[in-house]
């Protein structure tokens, strides 16, 4: 069976502007891969063809990429379930900046990220020399959050994150942000909160949930960031 | 913290509540006037009746100036997303704000002329 592609291509060493690659791929009958296979296999063929890719299984969130308009992990798409459109359209994430054919900046999904100091922030007298100890109820409210990989699917398919990069925290970092806000060993959720405090940095999600179908964790960052958007309402009426 | 000064409310939750409530008050309008309407034949005389009672009059006022916030702070966060250019973004504000103000002033010459 051949499988066609069309591929994103742009070296800025090289090309004046991006430019579509048709490329095809002759994959057995009844078989199956996943598209981040098939891109190894098309780079056997034409060697500069960049993408980024480390565990190939989902769990280190280097290979987000856009197939057929929409956001996913290339290494956990079976090229079965893109199929169906004919010619397989492969992108790299919109919004932000491109390096060269699919490997993008993430810089301002970083910045964002640290802006919610994703780590614990305890009172000096508070943690204890040894273990951390949580309830497993307190633990459970961390399920559907820490899960997150930071392969920035979600952030890149938020319109609000496309035009305000630099001021909306985004799907992915606001998830974060929960994460730590409602941790019960964390201290700092007062300060977390004043930090998020403004028009922009949380309020500019308007619940369209693109990040909820992109996520490919399944993961629900629009229902964090309604909590969210909860707190700092208790706080401030 | 990103500061704005440009929007309605205060901070990012005054503006959220303040969008939601003038909500709320557009919509109780909305269904005001559809049960009037639905409820009574349009003629001048009870068109005009409708809009001389004094609870008309103050829900209407009210339900325009809920737009003018509603409208305020959803224009500047459209524009915002949308209009990168500073001084483009600021008169485009200019213009449609006061647009918005000159319907609150108009609804008030109107409905104190019924």
């Amino acid at each position: 069976m051949n499988v066609n592609f069309s591929i994103y291509r742009y070296n800025p060493d090289v090309d004046n502007k991006p430019y579509m690659q048709d490329a095809s791929l002759d994959v057995p009958e009844g078989s199956d891969m996943m598209v981040l296979d098939a891109l190894i296999l098309l780079k056997e063929k034409d060697a500069t063809l960049s993408f980024r890719r480390s565990c190939r299984e989902g769990v280190c969130g280097s290979d987000g990429v856009n197939i057929n308009g929409k956001n996913g992990l290339a290494c956990i798409t079976p090229l079965s379930d893109v199929l169906s459109k004919g010619k397989i359209v492969i992108r790299p994430l919109p919004g932000l900046p491109v390096i060269r054919d699919l490997v993008i900046d993430m810089a301002q999904f970083y910045t964002q990220y640290e802006k919610i100091k994703p780590y614990l922030i305890t009172d000096a007298s508070k943690p204890p020399a040894g273990e951390f100890k949580q309830s497993p109820e307190e633990r459970k409210h961390l399920d559907g959050l820490y899960e997150c990989i930071l392969c920035a699917c979600c952030s890149t398919s938020c319109p609000s994150f496309w035009w305000n990069p630099e001021k909306f925290i985004g799907p992915a970092g606001l998830l974060a942000a929960y994460r730590f806000l409602i941790d019960s060993r964390d201290s700092a959720t007062e300060e977390r909160l004043s930090n998020l405090d403004d028009a922009f940095s949380v309020f500019r999600c308007h619940g369209i949930m693109n990040c909820v179908s992109v996520c490919p964790k399944g993961l629900n960052p629009t229902k964090a960031i309604g909590k969210i958007k909860s707190m700092l309402l208790q706080r401030a009426i | 913290m990103v500061k704005v000064a440009g929007t309605f409310g205060r901070s990012g939750v005054h503006d959220y509540i303040l969008l939601r409530a003038s909500a709320l008050i557009l919509l109780a309008y909305t269904l005001y006037l559809v049960g009037f309407v639905a409820s009574s034949d349009i003629t001048y005389a009870t068109w005009s009746g409708f809009f001389s009672l004094t609870m008309t009059k103050v829900f209407s006022l009210f339900a325009l100036i809920a737009m003018l916030v509603h409208a305020w702070i959803g224009l500047w966060q459209v524009l915002t997303d949308y209009v990168k250019c500073t001084k483009l973004r600021g008169a485009l504000q200019f213009l449609l704000t006061s647009v918005a103000f000159i319907y609150v002033l108009s609804g008030f010459v109107i409905l104190w002329g019924v």
